[in-house]
């Protein structure tokens, strides 16, 4: 019996206004792994999941979502399915309160569960529930990417897609966003974690993929692709 | 205590007209609570869903030919006129929202398709012949409340009255709504809101009609009240601009702003007026003045004014 496939991307192509920035992405995330998509700047790894999730649409390709063939839907459905985004750069909603925030995680899905998640959110994140009235635009730049994170919670992914979550992040506040992102792992959440943290990531994750414009050009168990001479060298200079 | 002042100001724009017994400052009265109402529905779109409407007028002017046409061409009563009027506010903004969201205009590119639509409405009134021409329409004169027609200024202030209790009531019940959520996180930040799932293109919309119905409303009002409408009048830029100012002197996306700023705003055009006199084209000066000192000086409109210095006294208090 193997894993239930949660995420299945074949062949996807992509790009903005005709030119393609994506030429044929395979890439599949099963239940219960973390799965890194590796990068360097402008590879197409936020152009993924913004088709991967709705927000564009693929030019050619599938993606499946459970079995459910997804592609070109609108993000609405991919949400109330069950596969969350949270975006690259802390798009929260700055003049809201953090309260207001989290609620709004949970209008396209799981809102009759508002209660408990957001119990659960303020458990993983406790210094967000300290500050459920405060103005979100003034929350620290870490604090934004957790809630971020738990607004993306909120709507009780079945797959979490983050982009980037430890971008612009001091090193300590690194580790705890890494540390936070195990735990989820942990708790049984499935995730598609985007970075360009090479180390830490292949860390975490299970398998992992390298995209260079626009094609995965390496893949396979996070443990292998440490010892990649040429991932190695292109991304750790030695 | 809030509960309280909103009692106490019912109580007091209900007596108002038998304290002040002027027709002159009732007529002023009625200016600032119809404007109040057009800016709130202005408010649902540009204050909560950050939408900026230049053509209100579209809306407004609609809703006055609607009215007016319906009643001198087929008899229809004029308080179902007012139905009438709003239905027709919300379809034109069914029209403008469904084509500009759902190409994805945003920002000043929204707010010139808006000003356009507003220019060519004017244009096609200004020509065809059920709307009268250049000429425009009037009501005929048959007072009785049953035809919305008023001996005195006086029923037409409870009228005014009871549309600005339900537009600011919309307003409210909006900011308590899922709908209102949406449309505050699509004005902060509409690629974030998406990715949560928000059906932005459907939310839009449905503020687009709402704004429209009521600014529709509000036209039908109009008609009523002068007897007279012209597409100068229904669709110039005169009207978008007052709407659009209301708010954004009171406070964009807040329940009370627009009534505040109507308030101040046909208050401080009285006093310019007695100060320098009619010129023709003064009160678009005027208005464009006082836009760039809010803008400048009060982004958050004066209802934020009211704020900072409320917890400011709070803070002295506690100290
Ligand atoms: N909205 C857009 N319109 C046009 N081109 C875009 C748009 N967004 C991204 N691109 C282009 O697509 C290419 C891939 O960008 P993408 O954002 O997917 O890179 P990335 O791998 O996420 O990079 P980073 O790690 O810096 O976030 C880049 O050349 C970028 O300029
Ligand atoms: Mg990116």
């Amino acid at each position: 019996m193997t894993a239930q496939r949660l995420l299945d991307i074949r062949g996807l192509r992509a790009g903005y206004d005709g030119v393609a920035v994506l030429h044929g992405v395979d890439l599949h995330v099963d239940a219960g792994e973390i799965v890194t998509l590796l990068g360097s700047n402008g590879a197409g790894k936020s152009t993924l999941n913004n088709n991967v999730s709705g927000l564009f649409r693929p030019y050619d390709g599938a993606v499946y979502f459970e079995g459910e063939d997804i592609t070109g839907a609108s993000s609405t459905h991919i949400v109330a399915r069950g596969l969350v985004q949270v975006p690259e750069g802390r798009r929260i909603f700055p003049n809201l309160t953090v309260r207001e925030n989290l609620d709004l995680g949970s209008y396209r899905r799981a809102r009759q569960h508002r209660a408990s998640n957001l119990e659960r959110v303020t458990a993983i994140f406790p210094r967000l529930g300290e500050r459920m009235t405060q103005i979100a635009g003034t929350l620290s730049g870490g604090e934004q990417q957790m809630l971020a994170i738990g607004r993306g919670l909120m709507a009780e992914p079945r797959l979490l897609i983050l982009d980037e979550p430890s971008l612009g992040l001091s090193p300590l506040l690194v580790e705890e966003m890494f540390a936070l992102i195990r735990r989820l792992h942990v708790e049984g959440l499935a995730l598609l974690l985007v970075e360009q943290n090479v180390v830490q990531s292949l860390e975490l994750a299970q398998r992992g993929y390298v995209l260079e414009n626009g094609r995965i050009v390496l893949s396979g168990q996070a443990t292998e692709l440490c010892e990649d001479p040429a991932l190695r060298r292109a991304y750790l200079g030695v | 205590m809030a509960r309280l002042g909103i009692a106490g100001g019912m109580i007091v724009a209900l007596a108002v007209p038998y304290l002040i017994r002027s027709d002159f400052w009732l007529g002023f009265l009625i200016t600032v609570l119809l404007f109040a109402a057009m800016g709130m529905a202005w408010n649902v779109l540009g204050g909560y869903a950050g939408q900026f409407s230049f053509g209100h007028a579209a809306f407004f002017g609609t809703g006055a030919y609607a009215s007016a046409i319906l009643h001198i061409g087929f008899g229809l009563n004029p308080w179902l006129g007012l139905a009438a009027a709003a239905v027709a506010g919300g379809l034109v903004g069914l029209v403008i929202g469904t084509l500009s969201f759902r190409y994805g205009l945003r920002g000043s590119y929204f707010a010139l398709i808006t000003l356009a639509f507003a220019e060519v409405l004017r244009i096609l009134a200004n020509t065809a012949e059920f709307t009268g021409g250049g000429v425009g329409l009037y009501v005929p004169l048959k007072v009785g409340v049953a035809n919305l027609q008023f001996e005195s200024k006086l029923g037409y202030y409870y009228v005014a009255l009871g549309f600005t209790v339900l537009s600011l009531g919309v307003g409210w019940a909006l900011e308590r709504s899922r709908l209102g959520a949406r449309l505050m996180a699509i004005r902060e930040n509409e690629d974030a809101a998406r990715a949560l799932g928000v059906d932005t293109f459907m939310c839009k919309l449905q503020a687009i009609v709402i704004s429209g119905a009521l600014t529709g409303l509000g036209g039908a009002f109009y008609t009523q009240y002068y007897l007279y409408i012209d597409p100068g009048i229904a669709y110039g830029p005169g009207v978008s601009v007052e709407i659009l100012l209301v708010p954004i002197i009171g406070g964009l996306g807040t329940v009370f702003g627009p009534l505040l700023g109507s308030a101040v705003l046909h208050g401080a055009g009285e006093l310019a007026r007695r100060l320098v006199g009619d010129a023709p084209g003064l009160s678009l000066i005027f208005y464009g003045a006082l836009l760039v000192i809010m803008v400048r000086f009060l982004p958050e409109g004066l209802m934020g004014l009211v704020w900072r210095l409320s917890r400011r006294r709070e803070r002295a208090a506690n100290a």
